[in-house]
């Protein structure tokens, strides 16, 4: 199977807690919290699409979006 | 269908608190039923009282919201009446446990197939962090200010004897495997109990100083492991997880249409 590539991260703001398990959990260390507590890709090009944060997401604020490479 | 067309996007988003571990669940169960291909109108889910039964309102199912401890009663009336579809029944602790836990073990001896969900935070949060069936000895809640002594049931154990035909136990952290543990419960034939262990950062989380919903996250890595691993035998306090029971035993609705069979054999 190819490796997935990353459209981009989905993040619905409105949706997120701050709870900051996202970023705590991802093995990339791609996300942080922002000014406001609501999740941003900070490292976008490191991400490798395993998408644990979005099953991770008490929320369901946040979504990996990926092209079959 | 993606995850979200399964829910009511209109109210989100929920009511539950930041880290709450119910969310997980919650989406651990889409992701199950999304790999299953079920159809919205196949599925129903039946909830009770508290955090944890505040599910069935987010999800686009058919959906029935009940009394406290009562959902497995309601599930079981729907599941007699129109045996060809899915039932769900999302609990928490002590809706399941403690003012359900009658129904909980008639439910398991009879068989009928349906999941029960236990969503395990060890507290009661709607009502404001009063300790649970569940909560422990020694742990700390609202109405155990000096620690509680009372002992706690084990779901796992309390299924299994009850005569559940499936028992699994996962958690919160362990997100894959909760969504297959969930596909394996819903395909079961038979009445299957899945407990899943849910961080309340708000009120267990803060009684009994476990710090944030990141950190009872890390414990629930830590203080679990799968079943029969050697890490077990070396600090048998871990709490295993996985699967269980999984064996065969005749089906309630099956039985009883050979009873009307029977019965009206002749006329």
């Amino acid at each position: 199977m190819a490796r997935p590539k990353l459209k981009g991260h989905v993040i619905n703001r409105d949706w997120c807690k701050g709870c900051g398990i996202c970023v705590h959990f991802c093995p990339k260390r791609v996300l942080e919290l922002d000014e406001h507590d609501k999740v941003v890709a900070a490292r976008p090009q490191d991400c490798v699409c395993c998408k644990l944060c979005e099953l991770r997401c008490p929320d369901l604020a946040i979504e990996v979006a990926t092209e079959q490479e | 269908m993606a995850i979200k067309d399964y829910i009511r996007e209109k109210f989100f988003p929920h009511i539950w608190c930041p880290g709450c571990g119910h969310g997980i669940a919650l989406n651990g169960l889409l992701h199950a039923v999304e790999n299953m291909g079920l159809k919205k109108n196949d599925v129903v889910m039946v909830s009770g009282i508290g955090c944890s039964s505040r599910i069935a309102g987010y999800l686009d199912f058919h959906t029935l919201h009940t009394i406290h401890g009562r959902a497995l009663a309601f599930a079981i009336g729907v599941k007699m009446s129109r045996p060809e579809l899915t039932l769900l029944a999302p609990m928490g602790d002590g809706d399941a446990l403690s003012i359900g836990g009658n129904h909980f073990i008639h439910a398991c001896r009879r068989n009928i197939d349906m999941t029960a969900i236990v969503m395990n935070n060890k507290v009661y949060g709607m009502t404001g962090g009063q300790y649970s069936p569940l909560s422990g000895y020694g742990t700390m809640a609202t109405t155990a200010p000096y620690s509680n002594i009372d002992q706690q049931f084990d779901v796992v154990d309390m299924a299994t004897a009850a005569g559940a035909t499936f028992v699994a136990r996962t958690t919160a952290y362990h997100v894959q495997q909760m969504a297959d543990i969930l596909e394996e419960a819903i395909r079961h034939k038979g009445f299957s109990v899945v407990e899943v262990m849910t961080p309340c950062p708000t009120y267990f989380g803060r009684k009994n100083r476990e710090g944030s919903a990141v950190d009872m996250m890390e414990k629930l890595k830590t203080m679990t492991t799968p079943i029969g691993s050697k890490a077990k035998q070396e600090n048998p306090a871990l709490i295993e997880r996985g699967v269980f029971v999984k064996k065969e035993m005749p089906e309630y609705c099956a039985e009883y249409q050979k009873i009307i069979e029977r019965a009206t054999k002749g006329n």
